[in-house]
């Protein structure tokens, strides 16, 4: 017993002088791992993009340059802020849409279930669709939508239509179902855990001083929940503000999107516009995040 | 400030699926006074207070407060306020708005139901905190706000589940205080649910022993110290030992016990009949540690353990069918002639300190 606490001793005293790193040292040697992953994935890139926002181009290449030409282009433009109206509009009924399905979806999962496997296995259903890829789910609406698809189809055959519905597919009410579609789930998660995470008692409480049901909603359940709502809300904002792919297919070219402005850029070797765009792109979407956590303190949820 | 209301228990009983947490209890609760259940973990008592708030349905019987019968009242409408156990304020809203929280409920407005909170919190000498939130506060304060909200509804009972447990040991003391004074003088109803036997004796006028969904026993504390009614009450209180054994002898009202190893005992009891079984307990700190006189109150035990507490020592005792038959000595009893443990030890007490204890009819 002694000797082993002696040995012990020892070897904690001589190690540290032995290996001669300062503290300093040992904390970067740990933090260099993350710092690799960062630098090389995350901020290099970006500095690219912001670097070549600045370029020169043609249509046979790109010339290493400092024009702001390539901004005055984009914003001096109708048609970016047309594009950039229309991105912000998916959005906001996105947004709106997610947010009132994804807080009753998580509501009831929290609140009207009882037992803690069925709001598992429940939970577990909601996440099937994200099974299969984005695109998938998006192109299955077609046959349900399309002008001989399987809504217009049956309401002709119950007769309560007489020719098929035209707005279905191709519009801009379906690029909001497939954006709502595709996700309503961010919203769900993390309201889902919040509500998960509010004391039962306080439910009680409220009841003990005479609030009916819509009154604790309205004064316990909504002003707790509302870290979830943000995070949420930051997901389908940032998911929805950089789609092209479901205004693509969904609109059937009908419609635009600042990411699909700047994807066409791209098809025509316009990188440097491209990048010029996608630099506004992020500092808009970044100045939508900061304002929703203006609105809402999260950290306690992190 | 306010009237107080006698809350009725009238045969309530509480079912789970198939498990019945509370088997029918009937109580009375007389109005202004400070009644504490007290029952180990599991035997009914938050269950029944939960009945009493209406945060719990009642399966069958009924409960009155005052002239009202409440059964199916909801919470708010019995006249009763609940504090809970984790105090349960609202993280999210001022010491104010807590305390506001039900007046706002009822459509108060807002400068009126603030003016109100503003007062109880300084009926509960917080109104200096009152614009910070909960998670600001210790315990203690969390515990006076939570008061200060249950006591704005000018409630005729105050329901309180495990108050004290939240807090570290010395603040449960003062606390402990500062409940009682605010009873006095506020004169409403109080329901306490504890596990601390301590903590009843100390606050109640009325202490509910529940064990397994029944009230073992309903008394002021010193009934329930002196004339445990059962062997439940007499081994949860801890101040008597309990030996079980069957009658064999009835002389008058001196009746004669034989416990399963062998020894007999006496006890002052009536009604009794040969070859029933029995318990009786005997008072700790009433054992002393010499020789019987007469061999039915006494017998000769080996000692496992010594515990000493200042004032007090007390001593284990290995005999009669019981592995820890307790002796509490004073502390100069003890050093005059102190034990370790093995030795040999002849336990006495006389025929005054050995009372019979009754048994529930299931």
């Amino acid at each position: 017993m002694t000797a082993i606490a002696t040995s012990g001793e020892f070897k904690a005293g001589k190690t540290p002088r032995s290996l001669a790193a300062p503290h300093w040292l040992i904390a970067y040697l740990q933090a260099t791992p993350l710092i690799l992953i960062l630098g090389f994935f995350f901020i290099l890139p970006i500095l690219t993009i912001f670097v070549v926002s600045f370029w020169d181009y043609d249509f046979a290449g790109l010339y290493p340059d400092f024009l702001t030409m390539n901004y005055t282009d984009t914003l001096g433009s109708w048609v970016t802020w047309k594009t950039y109206l229309n991105t912000l509009k998916f959005t906001a009924i996105t947004w709106a849409l997610t947010l009132v399905i994804g807080f009753w979806v998580a509501y009831f999962l929290a609140f009207h279930i009882r037992t803690t496997t069925m709001q598992m296995v429940l939970f577990l259903v909601c996440t099937v669709p994200f099974l299969t890829s984005n695109i998938i789910r998006m192109i299955s609406w077609i046959p349900v939508l399309g002008r001989n698809g399987l809504v217009n189809s049956t309401l002709i055959e119950l007769g309560i239509i007489p020719e098929p519905i035209e707005w279905l597919l191709y519009s801009d009410f379906a690029v909001v179902l497939a954006m709502v579609h595709l996700n309503t789930l961010f919203m769900v998660t993390p309201i889902f855990n919040t509500l998960m995470r509010i004391d039962r008692s306080l439910i009680e409480a409220a009841r003990d001083c005479g609030a009916t049901g819509s009154q604790i909603l309205w004064n316990v359940i909504l002003p707790l929940a509302k870290p979830g709502m943000a995070i949420g809300s930051i997901f389908v904002v940032t998911l929805v503000m950089a789609d092209f792919s479901t205004v693509q297919v969904m609109s059937g070219g009908q419609s635009a999107s600042v990411a699909l402005m700047m994807k066409n850029q791209m098809s025509l070797l316009q990188y440097p516009a491209a990048a010029a765009n996608a630099v506004v792109l992020l500092i808009v979407v970044l100045l939508m995040v900061a304002a929703i956590l203006r609105v809402v303190d999260i950290r306690k949820e992190l | 400030m306010s009237k107080a209301a006698e809350i009725d228990i009238a045969s309530v009983s509480k079912i789970y699926g198939t498990t019945t947490a509370v088997h029918a209890i009937s109580l009375k609760i007389p109005a202004g006074s400070y009644c504490c259940f007290l029952g180990p973990s599991g035997c009914g008592k938050t269950s029944t207070l939960r009945m009493i708030a209406g945060h719990e349905s009642i399966s069958s019987g009924d409960i009155r407060l005052g002239n009202t019968v409440v059964t199916d009242f909801p919470p708010a409408k019995r006249g009763t306020a609940m504090m809970f156990q984790s105090y349960a304020l609202f993280p999210h809203l001022d010491l104010l708005d807590n305390v506001a929280f039900s007046l706002k409920m009822k459509g108060v407005d807002k400068d009126e139901r603030r003016a109100k909170a503003l007062e109880m919190l300084k009926l509960m000498q917080m109104e200096a905190y009152a614009t910070r939130r909960p998670a600001q506060l210790s315990g203690g304060q969390q515990q006076r706000v939570a008061l200060a909200r249950a006591l704005i509804t000018d409630p005729e009972a105050l329901l309180l589940d495990e108050p004290l447990s939240a807090l570290d040991p010395f603040l449960k003391i003062r606390m402990r205080a500062e409940l009682k004074k605010l009873q006095k003088t506020l004169g409403i109803t109080f329901v306490h649910v504890t596990h601390s036997q301590e903590e009843a004796m100390a606050l109640a006028d009325l202490i509910v022993i529940m064990n397994n969904g029944r009230i073992e026993q309903a008394a002021k504390p010193r009934t329930v110290f002196e004339r445990p009614a059962t062997a439940f009450v007499a081994r949860f209180m801890g101040d008597h030992n309990v030996l079980s054994g069957r009658v064999t002898k009835i002389e008058d009202d001196i009746v004669t016990l034989e416990v399963p190893e062998g020894q007999s005992f006496t006890v002052r009891d009536i009604g009794q009949e040969v070859g029933k079984p029995i318990d009786i307990g005997i008072r700790t700190d009433r054992v002393r540690l010499e020789p019987a006189l007469e061999k039915s109150l006494g017998f000769q035990g080996v000692v496992s353990n010594v515990e000493y507490r200042g004032a007090s020592v007390k001593i284990t005792v290995i005999g009669a069918g019981s592995d820890d038959f307790t002796v509490i000595l004073s502390d100069a009893d003890y050093f005059r002639k102190p034990f370790s443990v093995g030795d040999a030890a002849s336990l006495s007490w006389a025929l005054e300190d050995v009372i019979p204890l009754g048994r529930l009819s299931a």
